[in-house]
């Protein structure tokens, strides 16, 4: 298991994206007054975005080798 | 009248001593033979030959042996010899000539050649 | 139900239940059956990251800016991701290295020093003091509130209700004897706490649980859904911002990032993150499943935190403590019970934190900082005690109180100078300081020990400078000018602008600068210089770990001797007695080693073991230190082990390895000449045989020559002597011709290119013919030759000329040393088993037994040595016995001195009718 495979790759990807989803330009996008389905914008965001990144990163890690 | 020259031939191989002691008779020469290091030695010492054949390759006590031995005895310092080695040059020579033979001559060796050398080795004559 | 003794008496029922559970997840491991050996346990396990501070400062924090609280969570998601990559090289490089914390693992990175793991250790304690601080502070205040009930109000300060004072020192207190209890009560080798794991597992599902249950309550009890709040929150002017709350009191954008940096660090480097992640890992496997389930669990705990935040702001507007809003929410409804669950749960995720910190941080305070310079110290004499467990374990408790104590003593002081979250914080951006020597260390090797402790002296120095002193200040143990105008009014260092750097938050600033003196000093400090011996292998073990097969260790060499009973007494002394006799019976099962014990001078590998699973328990440089001494010859004293541990003692250890270094290559030359002298050898005697040969062709022709020119010379001699001369010439011809074949057979038989013609031959006849043409031999010497040959016999597979080569060789040799006139040759045939045997047997003198081997040698006769050289070359019995063992054979001499000798060889017989119907097979 070489530290480095496709798998680590993938999942290395998935950091930078989140890292990327919780900055400053996104962020900023969602940082506005509004509601969907009754919950402000920006929860929203956070909580859809953050288990979107958690059920990838699941994705990628239990896919067999 | 010249006292004849005394050759000792120190040789194993029957069929060589043959030849040599031919050779030396042929010559004039006083022949004793010893076939083995150890009687080449006494027989030196007796005999004290003007000459020494001397092969390498013998029993009981080799050529270089013999040779050390004798020239480490004062009482035979006269004795000239010459070694019959399997080589013209290299290891045998050097260590013969180290050991203080005057001569290292080669096997097979030109009759004319094993002579002229003896000649050379004795004492010029009276 | 919320009753003074209720909450007591249900609080230490709680407490009761979770060393309940540890002490029996602790049986079922030394019984061998681990309850925690699944990726769920392990999963769960992690989440001891989830503290009071998750429990109530998440909703303090919301309160305040809305989203403040996110990014602790959002980080370790995100590292957690990169956990594939970093986490399973640390877990391979802690599994391998036998890392007992995460003091040793930096140490032991860095050359096994204790220095470094000491300062690691003073760093961690001292940084995490805030944090501890933080759950004591937590559970007594919701103590305290939850006493209040029916009545909710909010303990102001500290000072002004010395009932929470006096609430906090119990809580540590009753702490410290839990904690005791629950990971001191052995050593174990490896520092597995497995009652410990399966109890925080447990209690990670309590708080996950309550607070589900009072965020459910919220949302759907106290108000009819999240639309129902957010829409509130929406119509109220004071709390609209908080909807989108950054660029205002949410704060910018900047500080949320370097909080999630911040929290990336911590959820590696927080000491008990890494006990339970690294240290009590049972399985890589595991691994996949945490890196999921561990995120989800955060998620999972966080969802209702701005339910429950915006619904404790619109119930109680007017600022009250939005820190307890999960306790005083359900309190300011009747709900009891809820209350008490919340409470529970808050206790929970509190004594969850403190067990687990406290038990890895006396274990780095004990093994990093206590032992080494304990064993430095002359007077102790420790090597000369008998057993150590006792003190070890008196160490790690002793820490433990100290600990809790320290967390108490700081909260008097600087506890209530900030709100949960940002004492939090502060231990974050503490152990955050780990990062560069930690992470740089496993995938640099040119980090150098030097440039780890550069990096960390600086990055702590700017830490406390930045973030620990304000905090004094702003609690008036320090004066508060230090912030207003820097240390004797130098402005530039002010502690919370430095440089004139301000706008940032105190948490931003003072990470920014911490991190920048501590990597820089790291990378500068390690490129300067290079990386002594020592560091350059442990890098190597690090850096490289995955391109070394698992199980093996770095070096096999040890110089120094020790008897395998020294060791064991050794280990013994750190483990006890029990455990050191297990450990060396799995050596023995492990390795195939019948009794390790008993080893007059252990191996190398036992020593290596040894050493391993001494520092999995007093970590990795005192185990070394230990072995030092032990394996010394002399009857060690401690001015060797203080030489050892010294500064200069570095070099001292630095040329150790150095020689250890050459007599590797000491080795290595002795059998590279080795190799040479057999290579040589062969040569030699390759060179032998070539001046042998060269030799023995000389003297016929020697003979030859000179008789030639005799004859040549001298036309007059007589012809007797003509004739003899030249029977010379011919025999010695004969001879020559003899002696040139023979060495051609030997150099064909060596180089394996003879040629065989191989047939099926009758034995009789070649005895037949060979007699017949020796018999002019036999006739000379006047020797008599019997056959005895049956009348049939089957026939045998070889070349017949070889085999006649072999049958004339054996007569003439028999025939060479009889005396003439008595002699006798008899040559035999019979069958014997499967094979054909002949027999030559003479009457001559015999072979003395110290030649009967001798004589099969090449160029080597027998021949007494005065009756003159026999002829012949010496190689004729050579080259029988290779060509009658080419064909299956053997050839050998059976013979008393005096009673002549019996030369005998066999031949294997040969099936003609399998033969005969497999040539039938083949032509069908």
């Amino acid at each position: 298991m070489e530290q480095f495979d496709v798998r680590g790759q993938r999942l290395a990807a998935l950091c930078l994206l989140g890292l990327v989803l919780f900055s400053y330009p996104v962020l900023a996008v969602f940082n506005v007054q509004g509601t969907v389905a009754g919950i402000p914008v920006l929860y929203a965001y956070f909580f859809v975005a953050w288990g979107a990144l958690i059920g990838l990163i699941a994705l990628v890690i239990e896919r067999p080798d | 009248m010249a006292t004849a020259r005394k050759v000792l031939i120190a040789d194993d191989e029957p069929n060589i001593v043959t030849s040599l002691e031919f050779l030396m008779r042929s010559c004039g020469y006083e022949v004793r033979v010893a076939r083995d290091g150890e009687e080449a030695l006494r027989l030196a010492e007796g005999f004290q030959p003007d000459v020494l054949l001397l092969d390498v390759m013998m029993p009981l006590c080799d050529g270089f042996e013999v040779c050390r031995r004798i020239r480490g005895n004062a009482a035979m310092r006269a004795v000239r010899i010459l070694m019959l080695t399997a080589h013209g040059r290299g290891p045998q020579v050097e260590r013969g000539l180290a050991l203080g033979a005057d001569v290292c001559l080669s096997k097979p060796f030109s009759n004319q050649d094993l002579i002229a050398r003896v000649r050379g080795l004795l004492p010029p004559s009276p | 139900m919320l009753v003074p003794w209720v909450i007591i008496f249900v609080s230490f029922a709680y407490l009761g239940l979770l060393f309940a559970i540890a002490y029996y997840a602790d049986q079922r491991a030394d019984a061998g059956r681990s309850v925690i050996a699944s990726p769920y346990i392990y999963s769960l396990s992690l989440a001891v990251y989830a503290t009071a501070w998750t429990f109530y400062g998440s909703v303090g924090r919301a309160a305040e800016n809305g989203v403040g609280f996110l990014p602790i969570y959002i980080g370790p998601t995100l590292m957690i991701a990169l956990w594939w990559i970093v986490m399973r090289k640390i877990l391979r490089i802690s599994k391998q290295n036998r890392i007992t914390s995460l003091a040793d693992f930096i140490a032991s990175r860095y050359g096994k020093s204790a220095l470094l793991g000491g300062v690691v250790t003073v760093i961690a304690v001292i940084g995490i003091l805030p944090y501890i601080s933080l759950q004591l502070k937590a559970v007594s205040a919701s103590f305290t509130t939850v006493l209040q009930y029916p009545e909710i109000v909010v303990p102001a300060s500290v000072g002004a209700a010395p009932l929470l004072g006096d609430t906090a020192l119990w809580v540590a207190l009753i702490l410290a004897a839990f904690t005791i209890l629950f990971g001191t009560r052995h050593l174990d080798a490896a520092e597995h706490h497995e009652g410990m794991v399966a109890a925080i597992a447990f209690e990670s599902l309590v708080k996950l649980v309550a607070f589900l249950a009072v965020g459910v309550w919220v949302s759907w009890g106290l108000y009819s859904g999240f639309g129902d709040i957010f829409a509130r929150v929406a119509a109220n002017a004071d709390l609209q911002p908080m909807l989108a709350p950054f660029g205002g009191v949410g704060g910018d954008y900047s500080s949320w990032i370097w909080l999630t940096i911040l929290s990336m660090f911590a959820i590696m480097f927080l000491p008990r993150q890494f006990q339970v992640t690294v240290i009590e890992n049972k399985d890589e496997g595991h691994l996949r499943k945490a890196i999921w389930l561990f995120p989800l669990y955060m998620l999972a705990i966080n969802v209702f935190v701005l339910p429950i935040a915006f619904g404790g702001l619109l119930h109680f507007p007017g600022g009250a403590d939005a820190d307890s809003f999960v306790l005083t929410l359900p309190m300011s409804q009747k709900q009891e019970l809820l209350a008490l669950v919340v409470f529970i749960g808050g206790l929970s995720a509190a004594t969850g934190m403190v067990i687990v910190e406290t038990i890895a941080l006396s274990t780095m305070v004990c093994n990093d900082l206590v032992m080494p310079v304990l064993l430095r110290m002359r007077a102790l004499r420790l090597n000369e005690r008998r057993d150590l467990t006792g003190l070890l374990l008196g160490i790690r408790r002793g820490a433990i109180v100290l600990i809790l104590l320290l967390g108490y003593l700081y909260f008097k002081i600087a506890g209530e100078a900030y709100a949960l979250v940002s004492i939090g914080l502060i231990s974050f951006a503490a152990v955050a300081q780990f990062a560069p020597a930690a992470l740089g260390g496993i995938f640099w090797k040119g980090g150098t020990r030097r440039g780890a402790l550069a990096g960390l002296v600086s990055g702590f120095a700017v830490w406390f400078y930045t973030l620990l002193l304000p905090a004094f200040a702003r609690s008036e143990w320090l004066p508060l000018g230090l912030l207003e105008h820097g240390p004797f009014g130098i402005e530039l260092l002010r502690p919370l602008a430095l440089f004139g750097v301000s706008g940032l938050d105190q948490i931003t600033h003072a990470m920014v600068w911490s991190m920048l003196a501590n990597a820089g000093a790291y990378v500068a400090v390690s490129l300067s210089r290079a990386p002594g011996v020592d560091e350059h292998r442990q890098a190597t073990l690090f850096v490289d770990v995955f391109r070394r097969p698992a199980g093996s260790s770095g070096e096999r060499l040890w110089r120094g001797t020790a008897s395998a009973a020294d060791l064991f007494n050794l280990l013994a002394r750190f483990v006890g007695l029990r455990a050191a006799g297990e450990a060396f019976a799995d050596y023995a099962r492990l390795r195939g080693v019948e009794r390790p014990e008993a080893q007059r001078e252990a191996d190398a590998d036992l020593v290596h073991f040894v050493e391993k699973q001494l520092a999995g328990v007093i970590g990795a440089a005192s185990a070394h230190i230990m072995l030092a001494t032990v394996t010394k010859e002399e009857a060690l004293t401690l001015d060797e082990v203080r030489a050892v541990l010294d500064e200069a003692s570095q070099i001292v250890v630095y040329s150790h390895r150095l020689e250890q270094k050459s007599q590797e290559l000491e080795r290595a030359t002795r059998e590279l000449r080795a190799a040479n002298e057999r290579l040589t050898e062969l040569d030699r005697m390759k060179d032998e045989f070539v001046s042998t040969v060269s030799h023995e062709l000389r003297t016929p022709l020697t003979a030859i020559r000179s008789f030639t020119e005799i004859l040549h010379d001298h036309p007059q001699l007589p012809a007797a002597e003509r004739e003899r001369f030249l029977g010379i010439v011919i025999k010695e011809t004969e001879r020559l011709t003899r002696l040139i074949s023979q060495v051609l057979d030997v150099s064909r038989l060596e180089s394996g290119r003879m040629e065989w013609h191989e047939s099926l031959i009758d034995m009789r006849e070649v005895i037949e013919d060979t007699a017949a043409s020796t018999s002019q031999l036999f006739r000379e010497r006047e020797v008599r030759l019997e056959r005895s040959l049956p009348a049939r016999v089957p026939r045998v597979k070889a070349d017949l000329d070889r085999i006649v080569q072999v049958v004339v060789n054996l007569l003439s040799n028999a025939v060479k040393f009889i005396e003439p006139g008595r002699g006798r040759v008899e040559i035999a045939l019979e069958e014997e088993g499967g094979f054909l045997r002949v027999n030559v047997r003479d009457n001559g003198p015999g072979v003395p037994r110290e030649h009967q081997d001798l004589i099969f040698e090449k160029f080597r006769q027998a021949g007494d040595r005065l009756t003159g050289k026999p002829q012949g070359s010496g190689l004729g019995l050579y080259i029988s016995r290779r060509i009658v063992e080419h064909s299956g054979g053997r050839l050998w001499v059976e013979s008393r001195p005096g009673e002549g000798a019996c030369f005998s060889f066999t031949l294997p017989l040969v099936d003609e009718a399998a033969l005969g119907k497999a040539a039938l097979g083949k032509a069908a």
